[in-house]
Parts: structure tokens; sequence; C-alpha cells
């Protein structure tokens, strides 16, 4: 199971709460799946915030807050201090956003903000890229852990790169990695763990399924399977047929 | 005083930022704030002076993924 700045987490699985049907929908994908870890952010009070507060801490997994929208490193810090005091934790879930089309990192204010609240105690898991210097620099900021995108956030398309997900995960085999962001089948997420990533961060693959519930328990499932697959030493794929059944012992019959 | 919450224009008595929570239903709300973009400990509402033009933001925890 990954262990995320020293806290051992009870599932691979890190599953969001935007987006479902409605707030019971929301908790029995949760108890279905028995995800390790629930996102979470900050907006302005209207009078929602304290009921879902309530059903937040009823999950009673470790609550990861995100800085989804912040377009500036000022933003994003702000929102990670807020969230610190809100939610009672040092880790943030640290995104910047430059492009609003695809969602993809602006990892330049990534890094920055990361050194920051790196600096300020803060236990940074950052949504970036697949980039091999992004990811370096992201680990001298003070980063133990990344969290590369699979495609961007909401479009279900998989890993868009598996590629460079493969090579993060040579260039720093002892860094917690989790695939944040594009998955939209079980089988995006078993890839992911098969490459030996260490969890899977998602949402509306399981929110906006027809069976949130049913799709929860199925990605839990298929990471499981990942996971396994990933200790088990998969075969090299080949080119040519090589027969799985004897050759020696065939009669002769032609 | 004229401030903006949330985005909003608002006329409240403050004076203080705790106070001004307090006029808006929110004195025991579990909410964060930040005064000008900057964080606003909660230990620090109640010091804080409120002056005409502030922007103050109150957020709570929401759904996010």
């Amino acid at each position: 199971m990954p262990v995320f700045y020293g806290t051992d987490v009870e599932s691979p699985l890190m599953l969001g709460t935007a987006l479902y049907p409605s707030p019971a929908i929301m908790a029995e994908a949760f108890r279905a799946s028995g995800a390790g870890i629930a996102t979470v952010s900050l907006r302005r009070e209207g009078g929602a915030g304290q009921d879902f507060h309530n059903l937040i801490k009823g999950l009673n997994v470790p609550v990861l807050p995100n800085t989804a929208g912040c377009h500036s490193v000022r933003e994003a810090v702000t929102t990670a201090q807020m969230a610190r005091e809100l939610f009672d934790t040092p880790w943030i879930k640290l995104e910047v956003i430059r492009d609003d089309d695809t969602l993809c990192p602006d990892v330049i204010a990534l890094v920055e903000a990361a050194r920051i609240l790196s600096d300020d105690g803060f236990q940074v898991f950052p949504y970036c890229t697949e980039d091999l210097s992004v990811c370096g620099r992201l680990l001298d900021a003070g980063c133990e852990v990344l969290m590369p995108w699979g495609a961007p956030i909401g479009s279900g398309r998989g890993l868009n790169n598996p590629y460079g997900l493969r090579s993060v995960r040579a260039h720093f085999p002892d860094v917690p990695l989790v695939v944040d962001a594009g998955i939209g089948l079980p089988s995006h997420a078993a890839q992911a763990m098969e490459l030996g990533f260490d969890a899977v961060l998602l949402n509306t693959a399981v929110a906006k399924a027809g069976d949130p519930v049913a799709m929860a328990r199925a990605m839990a499932l298929a990471i499981q399977a990942g996971q396994l697959a990933h200790a088990a030493n998969p075969i090299e794929a080949r080119d040519m047929a090589a027969p799985s059944t004897p050759v020696f012992g065939m009669a002769v019959l032609g | 005083m004229k401030i903006t919450l949330n985005g909003e224009a608002r006329d409240l008595a403050g004076p203080t930022v705790q106070d001004a929570l307090v006029q808006i239903g929110l004195g025991g709300a579990k909410v964060a704030t930040a005064l000008n973009g900057g964080f606003l400990p909660a230990p620090s509402r109640a010091a804080t002076q409120l002056k005409d033009g502030d922007a103050l933001e109150v957020v709570a925890p929401m759904q996010g993924g």
C-alpha cells in the first residue's frame, strides 16, 4: 500500500468527492471502493459547506484538499494555507493551471508554489506533467510525492503517454508516484498500476458513470489487479508467436 | 463599512473580521478566511480591523477532485 510522507494509506485508490448524483451515492461509492484518500476543495461559503464537512468526516478516510482552479502562485499558496487550517492537515494537492482548455499544469508556477509551501511545512502532492525535468525540480523543491497526469482532467482518455509515465517510474524508483487525472475506465487504472505506479487518483470516471457505486468497485478491483500484476513481473511483449503448448511429443499425422 | 465579501459589495458594521463573520451568520461556522488575497488565520480574526474597500473571502469545505 502507498506511503505518503510517512503515512500508510490503506488503498492505492484516491477518489474525488465532486460531481456525484447525490451525497449518499458519493458516500456509498467510497464504501464500495475502499478508497484510501478523499480529495476535497475550498469554495466560497454559500451555506452548504458545513454539511459537506460533516459528510467528509463520516467517510473516515484521510482528506487531501486541493488548490483546484488556482492560476497563480499566490492564489495557490493562500488556498493551501486556508485548507491547512480548515482540514487540519499539512497535505495539499497542489494544482496551478494556466490553460483552461486542457487544465494542463503551469509547471513553472507549480515548482515555485511547491517550494514556498514545502518550506512552510506543507506536504505537497503536485499535480504535474510527466516531464522528467519538471518532476526533478519538484523533488528539489521539497516534494516527496509526484502526481503526473494521465490525460486532461475529466477527459477519460486514459494514459496519453505510457512511455513518459514509465520513464518517470524508472527515473525516480523510490518516489511515491500517482497517476492523477484522465482515467476513464478501470483498464486505464490497471495500466497505471502495471507500470509500477503507487496509486491512482480519479473522480469523474466514477462520479459521472451511470452507476457510480459499481464503477467505484470496478476501479478498486482493477487497481488491485494492476498492482498484483506489476509485483508478479509480467512477461515482455514480443513480435512473433511462441507456442505455449509443447512441440516435443506431437504425433506425426500428416 | 463597505467591503467586498466573496465578490459581492456589502455594508457591514464590523469593526473586526470576527464581528463581520458573526454579522453574516458565520460566527461559529467552520470556515477559512483571506483578506485582500492573503491568508488570515482564525486566531487573528478578532484582532483584525476591516476598513473600507477591503476584500474578504470566506471559504468552506466543498467537493473536489
